[in-house]
């Protein structure tokens, strides 16, 4: 459905760059974008909105070219049909929430201001403006916002960074739920391997500009094929030697973990990698939590 | 007491202030979005009044709008204006006088708006226009308000323009500033003093309210 082919120039925080990136969406994906910043995941969205210019190559939906460097088109970003929601949610600080969503409806019909302040939960707060809304808050209404236009693609870039882990885990829900509610394809950009695992079909993962993996979340992310029943990603924070063996402190979720490892397994490990504790089901414990 | 040059003053100012508005929103955008070659040099132009002696813009303008120059005549064989000595010419000097004072503050709020506001409006089939209506502008008031009182009060403070583009005539071009110096010519100290404190008192309302209002003291108050 998005095909994507694209080449330019990019001045990036760690000097130029060429942005070289062709990838193909189908309908009713969700797929993400994965990769250290300043690798071009940002600028990939930028260029699908129509907000920023590419240098060469093409951007085809739905059969329709959106952007084509040989024939000159270049559908303004008024034209596109998309629901772009941003890192700093870019809401309207003049308006009230339910004038946000007026605001982008425009003249259609009215009826799906009202479906999407049911579905994410915003009745409570249709008067409020912007700046009393907490993070999470501020977030639903962006997304609510960006769908209110019946788009056919949204774009979410980094949507859920700055917020803390429960409100992350809701959100997440939402975005399911649009997804699946309204049919979209999604692209969504993340950093949270944990987030990508539950929410995407597909990965790009990108290196200065340009894809250097593909795949399902589980291709991507995890190398070797382990049957394990528990999976976790986290972060190693600190590794350390006890008599002949080594205790590994990994950071999963928001807390901290302690492995025990073998020599052989720690010696490509550093402090800082992203590593995955699995474990086979041999006699976990279970207790009820409250 | 004759209240003549008071009155045309703010007349003025009132006039020059409400063009400007309407001529510096557009500017101030351009100068605010625009990555053009030109933008430096139109950014130069617009500051000068800031920086050169306000005889020498009255000194060109005479010169300009003079009926016996090229533009001054066209202007009087075609339109039938005369701006030199005229209510007219002193809005239009005015004009340019001021025009740095609504500018800068209305471009510079423009500019720290996060970009993605603007982008956001286009993305939702926004156009540029109505983007700058509903969404820019709402966002920068306090810039805006900013812009029409140091407008307005540079307006009502000009001498040196005035004086050379409209002369001293009573009732069309005898602003206040130049009533004063006219007084105190006369050694009318008592006339000039009258003039003069009714311009400091009005100054200081002008940016107190500003200041109020920007600061966000008055609603607290209200509150």
């Amino acid at each position: 459905m998005i095909e994507f082919q694209i080449s330019k120039h990019l001045q990036a925080s760690g000097g130029d760059m060429h942005f070289n990136v062709s990838l193909s969406i189908k309908k009713g994906q969700l797929v993400t974008l994965y990769g250290e910043s300043g690798a071009g995941k940002t600028s990939t969205l930028r260029m699908l909105a129509g907000l920023l210019q590419p240098d060469t190559g093409y951007i085809k939906v739905n059969e329709t070219f959106w952007y084509n460097s040989k024939t000159k088109q270049n559908l303004k970003p008024q034209s596109r049909k998309i629901g772009y929601v941003f890192q700093d949610y870019a809401l309207f600080p003049n308006m009230t929430v339910v004038q946000n969503l007026e605001f982008a409806l425009g003249k259609s019909d009215r009826g799906i201001i009202d479906e999407l302040i049911f579905t994410m939960e915003l009745d409570a707060l249709r008067n409020r403006k912007p700046e009393t809304l907490s993070g999470g808050q501020k977030q639903r209404v962006a997304l609510a916002r960006a769908l209110v236009q019946k788009p056919e693609i949204l774009l979410l870039d980094e949507p859920l960074s700055a917020l803390d882990i429960k409100i992350r885990l809701k959100l997440q829900d939402y975005i399911l739920k649009v997804h699946k509610l309204y049919k979209l394809t999604t692209i969504l950009i993340s950093h949270d391997i944990g987030e990508i695992h539950k929410l995407s079909d597909w990965v790009f993962e990108l290196k200065y500009g340009e894809i250097i993996n593909q795949g399902t979340p589980a291709d991507v992310f995890v190398k070797q094929n382990i049957s394990g029943k528990f999976k976790f990603t986290g972060e190693v924070l600190n590794i350390q030697k006890q008599d002949v063996i080594y205790i590994v402190s990994v950071l999963i979720h928001n807390e901290v973990v302690q492995i025990i490892a073998q020599e052989n397994e720690v010696q490509e490990i550093n402090p800082g990698d992203r590593v995955m504790v699995a474990s086979k089901a041999f006699n976990p414990v279970i207790y009820k939590v409250k | 007491m004759n209240w003549a040059p008071l009155i045309l003053t703010f007349k003025l100012a009132l006039v020059t202030t409400v063009l400007l508005f309407v001529i510096s929103i557009p500017i101030a955008w351009w100068l605010s979005y625009s990555k053009s070659k030109l933008k430096p040099i139109v950014e130069t132009l617009v500051s000068m009044p800031l920086v050169l002696p306000p005889t020498v813009l009255g000194f060109y303008f005479l010169v300009a709008f003079s009926p016996n120059n090229g533009f001054g005549q066209w202007l009087h064989d075609w339109f039938g204006i005369q701006l030199v000595f005229s209510f007219t010419g002193l809005v239009i000097a005015s004009i340019i006088y001021s025009l740095p004072f609504m500018i800068h503050p209305i471009q510079s709020g423009l500019s720290a708006l996060p970009v993605t506001l603007k982008e956001a409006a286009y993305t939702m089939g926004k156009s540029p226009i109505q983007t700058l209506i509903h969404v820019l502008l709402p966002n920068i008031k306090p810039a805006i308000l900013t812009g029409i009182v140091l407008a307005f009060a540079h307006t009502v403070g000009e001498f040196g323009v005035v004086l050379m583009i409209g002369g001293n005539i009573p009732g069309k071009t005898k602003v206040a500033s130049i009533a004063i110096y006219d007084e105190v010519e006369a050694l009318n100290y008592g006339a000039a003093n009258v003039y003069s404190m009714i311009l400091f008192v009005l100054a200081f309302v002008i940016l107190l309210l500003v200041y109020l209002v920007n600061g966000g003291y008055l609603k607290r108050f209200v509150k």
